[in-house]
């Protein structure tokens, strides 16, 4: 890992690290050469690492007080609420906290795709974040089944009945998940298990996924390698702590925001009404963060194709950096990639506003047009615009812009000035 | 240099063989585990008093934690449910072997699309209308418009006497 020796400077420390190299490990974080120019798209690692470990914590102490049983979790989850000491204010931050990781890693993963950090010599670190994000989207569901309300009892049903699709072993694939011929106690058990699991899954990756990163070093918002430890890069250390730290500190004030002022905004009203197994609410919408995937899923006529496309909607993106044929990682210096990037975010924020709609009518058109934009951008317009577009001249280093004598600091570090170079 | 078979080779493979096997047999009852048990077997069948039904009433019960649809239905659903060409239907069924006795429809109330309870006397057809991703289906359940493969299932059941009916 790091490039120099590392002996700690007391007996004591020298002795333990002989043993077990934990201070090598420290030092080679705190010393880790970063970009000297990482922007706050940066800081958004930092801060999905505090919120997995605000779920882990909350969810451990809410585990506490909740009873995974059909006929009681809806009213231990009221009992956590009114009774518990704190308790509305735990569940509260893990209920907003589900949607906090979301926002954040909706932006993480739309940095890396501004940014080409997905592209070579980085495809391990996207491609373990993608499982992370699949690991999200499935502790998010079981977790929101939990409190058996109306929505949780129905989303658990929409949800598994998505494997039904499967021909042949569809249906015995979903009484498997059930333990029975419907969602009831025996779903409602082992999910409780699984959304227990998966957040130490998650955090197993989530340090495999910095490993790997630690291996090439972080990406940049020019998107050049650079040479480390060197002028272009400072240590992380203090500069990138203090930096993640303000960050984190602003997006706390939105965490905030939402727990303390508005903490069922998020939620469905519908959930607040203990589970009917004869009575299916009249719209029912997943959590805002799958919204997108769901309009896929309805924009497709067909039960099994509308599944098909709705998986491979996440799975493409594994394929991301070999869809991507473009050398240049940075759309700051692509042109044309920079506009069909702002196109892509406009479509699935499109599809996630169809998605919240009835499917009928003139959305039910949207959400068929953006879908297939959605496939058009990645298996069409990623790989042909690497060949035909032209980019503009990249520099060799972060510091070359400034060295080639522009007298202006502050122009520099606007992208648009040195572009044009 | 010409690869024989020894004594060892064989020793692997028949290692590998019945470690396999034994993986599979410690795995199959961590997998079995999940499918239902005795208990849940045991509720597979109910009986429904049906004689507070009138026409065009519908009662919802509970079988094997699923909504039944038991309507009684009007002259005017079963002609509209007969007249229907099968050419137009996406899942060809006859009104007869769907109803045995016309005037009672007895089906799952679960969409076969992704499991919603679909609404009663709603929708373009008559019939029913699922809420979660628009299926509409016909006064014989079965599927008109919309994303759902095949008609509302029909399960197994009987009548014991003119009033009572058994499912499952």
């Amino acid at each position: 890992m790091s490039e120099h020796e590392y002996t700690p400077k007391s007996k004591v420390g020298k002795w333990f690290n002989d043993r077990l190299p934990l201070l090598t490990l420290a030092n080679h974080l705190t010393d880790y050469p970063t970009p000297k120019n990482l922007n706050y798209w940066w800081t958004f690692g930092g801060i999905l690492t505090f919120c997995l470990i605000t779920q882990i914590v909350t969810g451990l102490v809410l585990a506490m007080h909740y009873i995974a049983h059909a006929d009681m979790a809806f009213s231990s989850v009221e009992h956590i609420m009114r009774d518990v000491n704190y308790g509305w204010l735990i569940r509260y931050i893990h209920a907003n906290g589900a949607s906090m990781f979301f926002l954040a890693v909706y932006i993480h993963i739309f940095r890396s795709l501004f940014y080409g950090s997905y592209k070579s010599p980085r495809e391990i670190i996207w491609i373990i974040g993608i499982i992370i994000y699949l690991l999200m989207m499935a502790a998010a569901f079981l977790g929101y089944v939990l409190p058996w309300g109306q929505m949780s009892f129905w989303g658990a049903t929409v949800i598994t009945n998505l494997f039904s699709a499967i021909p042949l072993v569809g249906e015995g694939i979903v009484t498997w998940l059930w333990g029975g011929y419907s969602v009831d106690n025996p779903t409602l058990t082992r999910f409780f298990t699984l959304h227990y699991l998966i957040p130490f899954l998650i955090l197993g990756l989530v340090v495999l996924h910095i490993w790997a990163l630690h291996v090439p070093g972080n990406n940049n918002p020019i998107g050049i390698d650079i040479k480390k430890p060197s002028k272009d890069t400072v240590p992380f250390h203090p500069y990138i702590v203090i930096k993640d730290g303000f960050a984190l500190l602003m997006f706390m004030i939105v965490f905030a925001f939402f727990v303390f002022y508005t903490p069922n905004i998020l939620g469905h009203a519908d959930n607040y009404i203990e589970a009917n197994p004869l009575v299916t609410p009249a719209h029912i919408v997943p959590e805002w963060y799958l919204l997108p995937f769901y309009a896929i899923l309805r924009s497709v006529p067909d039960k099994l194709l509308g599944v098909i496309a709705m998986l491979s909607a996440i799975l493409i993106l594994a394929a991301l950096p070999w869809l991507d044929t473009s050398k240049i990682r940075s759309a700051v210096f692509r042109p044309l990639y920079k506009q069909f990037y702002w196109i892509l975010v406009a479509d699935v924020l499109i599809l996630g506003y169809v998605g919240a709609m009835p499917a009928e009518g003139l959305y039910l058109l949207i959400a068929r047009i953006a879908t297939a934009y959605y496939f058009l951008h990645f298996l069409v317009v990623l790989p042909v615009l690497g060949f035909k577009e032209r980019t503009t001249p990249v520099p060799l280093s972060i510091t070359e812009p400034i060295l080639g004598g522009s007298p202006n600091l502050a122009a520099v570090k606007k992208k648009d000035s040195f572009k044009d170079q | 240099m010409e690869k024989k078979t020894k004594r060892r080779d064989f020793l692997f493979t028949a290692t590998y063989a019945v470690g396999a096997v034994g993986a599979g047999a410690v795995i199959w009852p961590m997998i079995d585990q999940m499918n239902p048990d005795a208990s849940v077997k045991a509720l597979a069948s109910t009986e429904v008093d049906v004689s507070a039904v009138n026409p065009g009433k519908t009662i919802t019960v509970l079988w094997r934690g699923k909504p039944v649809f038991i309507r009684r239905r009007t002259q005017e659903e079963i002609a509209e449910a007969k007249s229907v060409k099968l050419e137009d239907l996406k899942h060809p069924e006859k009104d007869e072997d769907r109803a045995k006795n016309p005037e009672w429809l007895v089906m799952l109330g679960v969409c076969t699309h992704l499991g919603c309870v679909p609404l009663d006397q709603k929708g373009d057809y008559n019939g029913w209308f699922c809420p979660c991703h628009g299926s509409h289906y016909d006064t014989s359940g079965r599927i008109r418009k919309g994303p759902a493969p095949t008609n509302m299932e029909i399960p197994e059941y009987k009548f014991v006497d003119a009033n009572t009916i058994k499912i499952g």
